[in-house]
């Protein structure tokens, strides 16, 4: 489940860790970078992900964050949930600590 | 212990703030992160999934109280009041910030010690037996050993961009607990027919993608010549291992490509070139001054087994479990190695909490010398304890959560982070390690069980050992989901031997019947007194088979 080296198929998120802490951060929008998936901007658009991503390079080179990548996402449930174990741990934290990372956080 | 000297603080101090100015520069961005991730590699920061994870060495795996200290005080300070203890007796902290770093490497920096050499193309922290110095069996105590080859590769020149990690691993006794032979250079202290002390050297041993079990390259090496042999066959991967393919560039392969025969005589020819005389020399003086700081502490004259212990062990069945399996003979009368499990049932093996870190280190005050051990099986090690004090030891451990009493038994297993937090993998570990833990929590049932290691990894990189575990567990990703493949009859000891692959992999919610199923078939056909490990030797992979794939 390491990182995908090509684009999934269907609806995608941006994401990348966050220079200064290390924190887990997805893309809203050309400012913004958000610690919570659920704020994050799903795109379903492969050109509007192409454009975030060079855009997010460019926030690479202003060392605000690290090695973005995109990954698939399932909204059927209604909510934005990690296609893989990988994102969702991610997202969430720990699976074995829901005490730490920002499941806790959101406890 | 090793004490610093000048040398050693200013090195680790002018390390310090050497990485302080990078981080500083990275944060204003002076570096970009391809120009920085090397830097702070060497300095044993990674990148995880949820933050920077910093890998503290603590050298051949021995500690004192005041280290433990400051490990359990960083941990609140800057991380979530907790520490894992790896394979390679480091320590691993899983929330840092970057901005933190240089502030927590001073602090380590204050009682001596780094995170320098946990990462990179470089050689990497010695390890060594856990029961160095107090071992029954040993011929000498490793730790001197260790001390001259980190001394010697702590910033050597010419080996700081090998072509791939190096690691190295020291053993005293003739019974293997450092796991030598899966090492990129393993070294056994040996006695010769002259009664002189030397080393037998294995070459190209490791795990990951392609496991090989190291080639004994020199039956004996006499010990004013390990500086120079060792130079001489870093030098030699130096200049001939792969720089091209990451995954052929570990030792093991340049030795399996050029074939032992011929590595070995690249070794022997560029040994004779080198110059003996001159700094890597190492005379007799040399080595009895560094091993004065591993003289053996001021034992007592005590009287072996003393009656408190034996009552103590009679009317307490815990406190008898626990002796049985976690207390072993010291070489000294009346003395004793307790291993402090980090495997409570259903625990992360290898986590402690900063409140234990403390507690362990009091304890280690108040009854072992201040001596501390870390093991590879990321358990820990009182290793010189009075039998008359194992009593109220225990107690303590109770209180501290630590006591239980499992030291290689079904559920004293290796597990690697694991997708819970590495970047690398493919599945978790921790919580089959956690589920296997708990259908095994029966301690009368793991006693019966016996000797049986279970090692888990959650890659093909192999940090949970899992080609060596007598039943080993491998994670891999099939379309997206979690499976685990399973090996049988791996050994890390002297008779170190890598696993059998049963057939296809078991998902998640099947791996811990399947490993229990493994277990049931060894118990069910074992002859009286027989290990798991005589087991397999005596019947092979076939009726493991058998019942693993029966339903299927």
């Amino acid at each position: 489940m390491s990182k995908p080296h090509r684009k999934a198929k269907g609806p995608q998120v941006l994401t990348a860790n966050r220079l200064v802490d290390g924190d887990v951060v997805y893309w809203r929008d050309e400012t913004t970078w958000v610690a919570n998936l659920s704020e994050a901007r799903v795109f379903e658009n492969e050109d509007e992900l192409s454009k975030a991503e060079a855009d997010a390079q460019a926030q690479v080179k202003a060392d605000k964050i690290i090695d973005p990548y995109a990954f698939g996402v399932d909204l059927s449930s209604g909510t934005v949930a990690p296609a893989s174990m990988r994102e969702l741990i991610r997202a969430k934290g720990p699976s074995i600590r829901l005490d730490l990372g920002k499941q806790a956080e959101a406890a | 212990m090793y004490r610093y000297d000048e040398f050693d603080q200013s090195l680790v101090d002018a390390r310090v703030a050497e990485f302080r100015g990078q981080v500083a520069r990275r944060l204003t961005g002076d570096i970009t992160e391809d120009e920085f991730k090397p830097l702070r590699l060497m300095n044993g920061l990674y990148l995880q999934l949820h933050a920077y994870m910093l890998r503290v060495a603590i050298p051949y795996g021995t500690f004192n109280s005041r280290q433990m200290h400051m490990l359990a005080e960083i941990s609140r300070k800057y991380d979530k009041g907790y520490g894992h203890f790896t394979t390679r007796q480091n320590i691993q902290y899983n929330w840092l910030k970057l901005d933190d770093v240089p502030d927590l490497l001073a602090d380590l920096a204050s009682v001596e010690m780094h995170a320098i050499q946990t990462s990179g193309n470089c050689i990497r922290n010695t390890t060594s037996d856990q029961y160095a110095g107090a071992a029954a069996d040993e011929i000498e105590d490793p730790r001197p050993t260790c001390e001259i080859i980190r001394q010697w590769s702590t910033f050597h020149p010419e080996f700081s961009f090998l072509p791939r990690k190096f690691k190295i691993a020291v053993t005293g006794a003739p019974k293997d607990r450092a796991a030598v032979q899966i090492h990129d250079i393993g070294i056994q202290i040996v006695e010769n027919n002259k009664g002189e002390v030397g080393y037998s050297i294995f070459v190209g041993g490791g795990l990951g993608r392609t496991p090989m079990i190291g080639k004994h390259i020199r039956a004996f090496l006499p010990r004013q010549d390990l500086l120079a042999y060792l130079e001489a066959i870093v030098r030699v991967y130096n200049m001939l291992g792969r720089r091209d393919n990451i995954y052929k560039a570990r030792i093991k392969i340049l030795v399996h490509e050029t074939s032992a025969a011929e590595f070995t005589r690249l070794v022997e020819e560029e040994f004779e070139k080198i110059d003996k005389t001159n700094l890597l020399a190492l005379p007799d003086e040399e080595i009895a001054r560094i091993s004065k700081y591993f003289a053996p502490p001021d034992f007592e004259e005590l009287a072996p087994s003393p009656a408190a212990l034996l009552d103590a062990i009679d009317q307490d069945r815990d406190f008898a479990l626990w002796v049985k399996a976690n207390v072993t003979p010291h070489k000294v009368q009346g003395y004793s190695i307790v291993n402090v499990s980090l495997k409570p049932i259903g625990g992360v093996p290898g986590d402690i909490t900063a409140d234990q870190m403390d507690g362990v280190a009091e304890l280690a005050r108040e009854y072992s010398f201040d001596e501390i051990r870390a093991t590879h099986e990321q358990n820990l090690v009182l290793p010189h304890v009075r039998e008359t004090d194992l009593y109220a030891i225990w107690q303590r451990l109770v209180e501290l959560e630590l006591a239980t009493a499992n030291i290689g038994l079904v559920s004293d297993m290796i597990a690697c982070p694991g997708l819970d937090y590495c970047n690398l993998a493919n599945a978790r570990s921790i919580p089959v390690a956690q589920l296997i833990s708990e259908r095994f929590a029966e301690l009368e049932r793991q006693h019966n069980i016996g000797d049986l290691k279970i090692k888990i990894s959650g890659c093909i990189n192999a940090c949970g050992h899992h080609h060596v575990g007598h039943i080993g567990i491998l994670g891999v990703d099939r379309k997206g989901e979690e499976y685990y493949q399973i090996t049988l009859g791996g050994s890390a000891d002297e008779n170190t031997r890598l696993g059998d692959i049963t057939g296809p992999s078991f998902p998640y919610d099947k791996v811990v019947d399947a490993v229990e199923t493994v277990v049931n078939t060894y118990v069910d056909i074992r002859t009286p007194g027989e290990s798991f490990l005589q087991t397999y030797a005596r019947v092979g992979l076939a009726p493991f088979k058998e019942t693993l794939y029966a339903a299927a």
